[in-house]
């Protein structure tokens, strides 16, 4: 038999052709290749909370390897010397371990940690760009509950990591989630029970913690993510307006190559990031805090920083306990479980809320600028004023000791700014709006400022402005305002000499005419004199 | 990029580009005077996509600019390179483990965040440059639909679900309805009952835990329980100085354990006109007042003792500010006015610690008189 000629260069060929003889994959993998991406840096920070979380999961995999999530004492005999002989539970040894015996473990650690802090605020600042651009509106309602549900696991899942080592921090941070769950009415102590398995902290609640942080919650969070991926395949991306893009089109780039390459790039530099953060800069250091034992805490107990709101909102609380017939409602149950639950329930809501407000029952894929929708952007500022008000209080010792003020006036400055912050919030950002609104108008009506000053026959100083289309007979422009960054400075309509590229050196001649628009010259001869001269035309 | 790179730029204006990509007619792509890239444009046609804009970056091949980009992308992947190898070397050679003092097992982990992040962040830079300067403009239109699926397909898939209904007749076979819940009813239950029950522990079952510390004498074959230090010794009233304050536990066996996270006590020994203050304060408490047969009430001379256990959120309350006799709570600021049977004074807290009614046996040690008469720590629904 003669031996076939191999042919390498149709090898690709061939194996595609097998592979769809057996997927029938052509047809719907050219589709999702060519899907085009709308671009803009704000569309990244979604991709911050996505890579953060892959990160998190190849970490926390490797952390799996080595954890013992029990709660029975031991004696620590590892390598860090301080803490030789102390018994504690077999969890924070474990945790040691990882930290001191197992090489590139405490990198890991680290990596894990600071992941999960980025995957929080990639998150919220991805909702706070959803909801100041109205991206959440119809069609996209579902997709932002879901993004709300997956903001409210990752909190969690990142409380419940946060617990697993059993040093003091995580201790009192259970203890207090202990007491948080001991004030629901009428069924609190049997719900903390219920997790606990018995009197705090008992025996049971680090390995069903355990269960919940590396099985159940990262189960939850892969499956949403992936509703929330597929929903942005088949509703496509909404865009900004601009030139070209309107409410019934996507401009952009094809997936693959373009934008897929420069999504697994912009992995690759979060992965970075995060590793030279993990390298550099230490993250729950659980050897510093010791091993938990209830009555010791220190100074200066902050939980991890998304979780700092609701700290705040628990110092910040006044004690008003509710006692009436033999029983008791405590005064946290009102800051750690009812805010929450509308932290929860207003925003997912809130399309609705909107939607019915304005009437609108349209579909929308084009994107708002936040001063033309100065309600709610001046709600959203609203509740960030809430938030930071809030968060600061959740540090108000902190506070209180690097500044040299009394704790009770910080506490006392945290009850009375989160009464009064948020509505003079609104109403500074409603101001604003309107003014960023006005600004954009009067450019369109009246030109940019050119910075040309002239001197009328009569004395008076006039500065020209260049009017940014066509006028009318009193020299007003006549561009309808089109819902995107209107040209405020002369060098925005390439007024300029474009600037020579090159870092240390020109790589390019610089260009021979003076004032370059794009290429073409502008005149400066009689024509561009009468321009001039009609720009300035009394009005 | 051979074939694409070498087509000159395709412009067409973006306007017109709606109406396009549906009512054409699919072109033949057997035809073998296509180039490879019109096949392309023809693919992005029939999946509603629009190639509007498509130029090479630098129309002229090989010219400096391009070269000077080139190469920067090549450094950028060298350096991936020499970063990754550092990493390899760091991780498998360096010493890491712990060694008090500055010593170099230190550096191990910044090196290795340094050079892996160095090794990703040139890798994921070289990408990007590439992608954004090298790979030609494009500018790309798809089609969006608006609003639901088609009419027809609304319509059949309407009459499709209906006639789903229809045929199982579940509206006129009530009989079937009605079994068919009775049969799904208990499973929902054991659906649910099945994960939560064995959860379920009575809070207030053996030994009443919220109720009690380990200080109550039934830990104690019903003596009285010694307040002892961490390491179980019994402390005597010389033990703490006027103005000093000392964390106890019981005295019982695991007492100083977190299986007792309930039972940290605070002894405080107050001077002499504090001491005078809090025992004048005392009455007001029925439960710490002196009694005809305990005239100390739950002081013992100028000893006092709470619970450790904020009955805010459950942190131990163990800053003792001996100034103004104030406890701090460092997890929330609650604070309490241990002259006044803990009378919280500021912040979220709303109960007083609890007293422990203290007293010193034969031998000269602190004893509990008795558990503490009201349950420690944050408030629940069922305590009064």
């Amino acid at each position: 038999m003669r031996k076939r000629k191999f042919d390498l260069n149709a090898l690709p060929a061939a194996a595609g052709n097998e592979i769809d003889d057996r997927l029938h994959a052509a047809t719907p993998l050219r589709k999702l290749m060519n899907k085009v991406f709308p671009d803009h840096w704000s569309f990244l920070l979604g991709e911050v909370a996505l890579w953060s979380f892959v990160i998190l999961l190849l970490t926390g995999t490797f952390l799996t390897l080595f954890f013992d999530p029990s709660m029975e004492e031991t004696v620590y005999n590892g390598s860090y010397t301080p803490l030789r002989g102390v018994s504690m539970s077999r969890a924070f040894a474990s945790s040691l371990d990882i930290s001191f015996d197992v090489r590139g473990g405490l990198f890991m650690r680290q990596m894990h940690h600071w992941a999960a802090l980025l995957f929080v605020a990639g998150i919220i600042v991805h909702m706070f760009r959803t909801f100041f651009t109205g991206a959440f509106r119809k069609p996209r309602e579902l997709n932002w509950i879901v993004g709300l549900l997956l903001f409210w696991i990752a909190i969690f899942e990142g409380l419940f990591g946060y617990s697993l080592p059993d040093d003091a921090l995580s201790g009192t941070g259970l203890r207090i989630m202990n007491a948080i769950v001991l004030s629901i009415p009428v069924i609190g102590s049997w719900i903390a029970f219920a997790g606990f398995g018995s009197e705090f902290p008992g025996t049971e609640i680090i390995p069903r913690f355990y269960t919940l942080h590396i099985l159940l919650l990262p189960a939850l969070l892969v499956g949403l993510v992936t509703v929330h991926l597929v929903l942005l395949l088949l509703q496509k991306h909404a865009q900004w307006p601009g030139p070209g893009r309107t409410n019934y089109n996507v401009v952009g780039e094809r997936m693959v190559p373009r934008y897929a390459s420069k999504m697994g790039a912009f992995f690759l530099i979060n992965f970075a990031v995060i590793a030279i953060m993990s390298g550099l800069f230490q993250i729950n250091p659980i050897w510093i805090f010791g091993p938990y034992k209830a009555a010791v805490v220190s100074a200066g107990s902050q939980p991890d920083w998304y979780v700092m709101f609701l700290d705040g909102s628990a110092r910040l609380f006044p004690a008003w306990e509710i006692r009436a017939f033999g029983y008791t409602l405590p005064p946290i149950f009102w800051p750690a479980v009812v805010l929450p639950g509308i932290l929860t329930v207003l925003p997912m809501i809130y399309p609705f809320i909107e939607a019915r407000r304005l009437k609108d029952r349209r579909v929308h894929n084009l994107l708002q600028r936040p001063r033309d929708v100065p309600n709610r952007t001046a709600l959203g500022v609203m509740a960030i004023a809430f938030y930071v008000v809030l968060v600061l209080s959740g540090g108000n010792d902190i506070i209180a000791d690097q500044f040299s003020i009394s704790l009770n006036a910080t506490t006392w400055a945290g009850r009375i700014g989160l009464l009064l912050g948020p509505p003079i919030a609104y109403w500074v950002t409603y101001r604003i709006c309107l003014g960023l609104q006005q600004h954009d108008r009067e450019v369109l009506v009246h030109g940019v400022e050119t910075g040309i000053i002239r001197r009328l026959p009569d004395g008076r100083f006039m500065e020209v402005h260049q009017p940014l289309g066509p006028t009318d007979e009193h020299g007003h422009g006549q561009l309808e305002y089109a819902g995107w960054a209107v040209p405020k400075k002369m060098n925005r309509l390439g007024a300029l000499v474009p600037t020579v590229k090159g870092f240390f050196f020109p790589v390019e001649r610089p260009s021979r005419t003076p004032i370059g628009n794009g290429g073409r010259p502008v005149s400066t001869g009689p024509q561009g004199q009468r321009e001039l001269e009609e720009a300035e035309r009394p009005r | 990029m051979s074939t694409i790179g070498s087509e000159r730029s395709h412009t067409a204006g973006a306007g017109d580009t709606a109406h396009h990509s549906g009512g054409q007619p699919d072109i033949d792509v057997h035809d073998p005077s296509l180039s490879r890239f019109e096949l392309v444009r023809e693919g992005a046609r029939r999946d509603g996509v629009e190639i509007v804009h498509y130029a090479p970056r630098f129309p002229i091949p090989g010219t400096k600019a391009e070269r000077r980009i080139e190469r920067t992308i090549a450094l950028l992947f060298l350096l991936t390179g020499v970063a990754g190898l550092a990493f390899v070397v760091i991780f498998v050679a360096m010493r890491f483990a712990y060694t008090p003092g500055t010593n170099s097992a230190k550096l191990f982990t910044p090196l290795l965040g340094v050079t892996f992040g160095v090794a990703l962040l040139t890798l994921g830079a070289g990408i990007i440059m590439w992608a954004k300067k090298l790979l030609p403009e494009e500018v790309a239109v798809e089609k969006r639909h608006l609003g639901g699926s088609p009419p027809d397909d609304k319509k059949i898939m309407g009459a499709q679900l209906g006639h789903i209904a229809e045929e199982t007749a579940i509206s006129r076979r009530p009989l079937l309805k009605g079994a068919l819940l009775l049969g799904l009813a208990p499973v929902g239950v054991a659906a649910v009952v099945l994960p939560i029950a064995p959860l379920i522990k009575d809070p207030h079952g053996r030994g009443d835990p919220l109720l009690h510390t380990g200080f109550d004498p039934e830990y104690n074959n019903g003596n009285p329980v010694r307040l002892v230090r961490e390491d179980g010794t019994g402390i005597r009233p010389d033990d703490v100085s006027a103005g000093g304050q000392m964390t106890v536990y019981p005295g019982i066996p695991h007492g100083a354990t977190n299986f007792w996270a309930d039972s940290p006590t605070l002894l405080i020994h107050l001077r002499e006109a504090d001491a005078a203050v809090a025992r004048s304060n005392l009455a007001r408490i029925p439960l710490n007042a002196p009694t005809p047969d305990n005239p100390d009430g739950g002081m013992w001379q100028n000893f006092i003792a709470y619970s450790k256990i904020c009955t805010h959120l459950g942190c131990p309350a163990s800053l003792y500010e001996q100034q103004t006799n104030r406890l701090l709570c460092p997890c929330h600021q609650s604070q309490f006015l241990i002259t006044d049977n803990a009378k919280p004074i500021f912040g979220p807290a709303t109960r007083r610690l609890p007293m422990l009614p203290i007293t010193v046996d034969d031998d000269g040690f602190f004893v509990a008189r008795s558990d503490y008469q009201v349950p420690i720590g944050p408030a629940f629904w069922e305590r009064s």
